[in-house]
């Protein structure tokens, strides 16, 4: 199959595109930028095991996305951008989901499940009453990488770096609270901010991811990067590198093959990365077997 | 007399309605080593967690150097069970010890002196030059001696374990409660475990938990018997009255 896209579309097609193309670069500075807080951030999700409530707020998502398209088109408020409402919907879903299983003790996982049912269902009410073509309602959910503007680049550099400078300057009390919660509370360190914390930059990761993959495939850009570098990684900011490296290769993968072919750039990242995944797997397995 | 380092008067709690301790009075003294024994879900760890200022008592009070058990918490150092951690989790030796340096440091950037510190530790438990292994290539001995390490990195005027001896074989069991021993000269020791009739020869106090809690000074048994099975020094506790609830602990 790979062998007859490289046939009738080669991926030097994109690099020739790539130097004339903005929106190209555009998509490759996305793809960039959202792999490193995806490294960063993925690392604690996947060792405090919370991949789940990261799926949830991704759907959740949709809230916002929803709410600010339809703001724009039946308002007029030009300046609330979809990406600004999906900011809000994930930090909203990040703190009910953190508040409730802080202090509630209700069972977290019927939190998460209504958190992210009832946040696509309120985006799927505002889509079905925006005024024209629901064109865009495809691309929430399975990303357009390509339609990145110049503002949105901005947007996502700002949240990107916001995320990378809290993510390493916390990383001693983050590292402490995934691997012993108990601990280091014991030490005096405030576990339920930190927790809340986590959360909220984990909220914002999504929406980092939503542009690259849409809000479907998120949860697998967190993890499966994150799954291949922990074969190598013996700490936790070796993880974060190796998966920030391994998500710009899939990222970048993604975008080339797909170009050629036309078909979705979000699917053909999560395809390489699902793979490469695979690979690792079957390759560390055998290698451990042999030498025990 | 001296405050104790640790006192419960009249605690009681419990979980969800059920009882697990009743009016619970024990005292602690300045480098005591108190084992704390009794059958599973006798309430062991609870007694653990109420010192800590984790649970709360539902009646009565704990105090800790005289004061609430969450102000004393700096000068605590406690070891968990091993086995509730994530042994996938991608940390080093190094890493884990420096854990109980947090919160001496106001942002918590770790300092050379922080590392210093955390080797010394290393050393004190003849953990020396593990510094760079993963946490998750140690055995079971080795990764308990890690966390009381950790535990000793703040430098706490008492130590709190939760089972030490579990999943290790008797050997290493001597060894750690050689370690124990030396740290005993300057701290006070406590030690939850399941090993219900023998406990280590350096234990002062043995307080025997089933909802209600006794304490007894380690006597001296002739456990010649005890000791050709075992191959080591133990002790025997002999409980002369019965323990309210199930019969005797031991």
């Amino acid at each position: 199959m790979i062998i007859r896209f490289m046939e009738r579309a080669p991926v030097s097609e994109f690099f020739i595109d790539l130097q004339q193309h903005t929106f190209l670069q555009y998509a490759l500075l996305t793809g960039f930028l959202a792999s490193i807080a995806c490294g960063v951030i993925g690392s604690y999700v996947v060792t405090r095991r919370i991949t789940y409530i990261a799926g949830g707020i991704a759907h959740s998502v949709l809230a916002g996305l929803g709410a600010a398209r339809y703001c724009q088109v039946v308002f007029h408020w030009g300046w609330f951008h979809p990406l600004y409402g999906a900011v809000m919907a994930a930090l909203v879903s990040a703190l009910i989901i953190g508040l409730v299983s802080i202090y509630a003790r209700e069972r977290e996982d019927t939190v998460i499940g209504a958190v992210w049912a009832i946040g696509m269902a309120i985006g799927i009410l505002f889509i079905y009453k925006t005024p024209g073509y629901n064109e865009n309602l495809m691309s929430y959910l399975f990303g357009n990488i390509l339609m990145v503007s110049a503002d949105d680049l901005w947007l996502i550099a700002g949240l990107d770096s916001l995320i990378i400078v809290i993510g390493v300057l916390f990383y001693n009390q983050l590292l402490a609270v995934c691997f012993d919660e108990e601990f280091a509370r014991l030490r005096g360190i405030r576990v339920e901010f930190y927790y809340l914390l986590l959360l909220c930059l984990t909220a914002l990761t999504v929406v980092l991811l939503v542009s690259v993959v849409g809000i479907v495939l998120v949860i697998a850009l967190m993890t499966l990067p994150v799954a291949v570098a922990g074969v190598f990684a013996k700490r936790l900011w070796q993880m974060m590198v190796f998966s920030a490296v391994f998500t710009v290769m899939f990222t970048t993968a993604g975008l080339a093959f797909s170009y050629g072919p036309d078909i979705p750039a979000g699917a053909t990242t999560i395809v390489i990365a699902g793979m490469a995944y695979l690979l690792t797997f079957i390759v560390h397995r055998i290698i451990t077997k042999s030498r025990s | 007399m001296e405050t104790p380092v640790i006192e419960f008067e009249n605690v009681t709690f419990s979980y969800d309605g059920l009882p697990v301790l009743r009016d619970v009075s024990l005292m602690v003294e300045d480098r005591d080593f108190l084992a704390v024994v009794g059958p599973n879900a006798g309430g062991k760890t609870t007694i653990l967690k109420l010192m800590l200022g984790l649970l709360k008592p539902r009646s009565g009070t704990v105090r800790v150097l005289g004061n609430s058990p969450e102000s004393a918490r700096k000068h605590i150092g406690y070891m968990p069970q091993y086995t509730s951690l994530d042994m996938m989790f991608p940390v080093n030796v190094l890493d884990v010890v420096l854990m109980g340096r947090l919160g001496e440091n106001k942002l918590g950037f770790f300092r050379k002196r922080d590392r210093d510190i955390a080797r010394d530790s290393l050393q004190m438990v003849e953990m020396s030059g593990f510094d760079d292994r993963p946490f998750s290539d140690l055995s079971g001995g080795q990764r308990q001696r890690v966390l009381i390490a950790r535990a000793l990195a703040s430098n706490p005027e008492i130590l709190l374990l939760d089972e030490p001896t579990s999943n290790i074989d008797v050997a290493v069991e001597t060894g750690l409660f050689e370690i124990l021993h030396e740290l005993n000269q300057s701290k006070t020791i406590v030690l939850v475990t399941h090993d219900l009739g023998f406990v280590s020869s350096f234990v002062k106090h043995v307080a025997c938990v089933n909802r209600r809690v006794i304490v007894h000074p380690t006597s001296e048994i002739t456990g010649e018997l005890i000791n050709d099975i075992y191959g080591t020094d133990v002790h025997m506790v002999r409980h002369d009255h019965s323990v309210h609830g199930k019969g005797p602990c031991v």
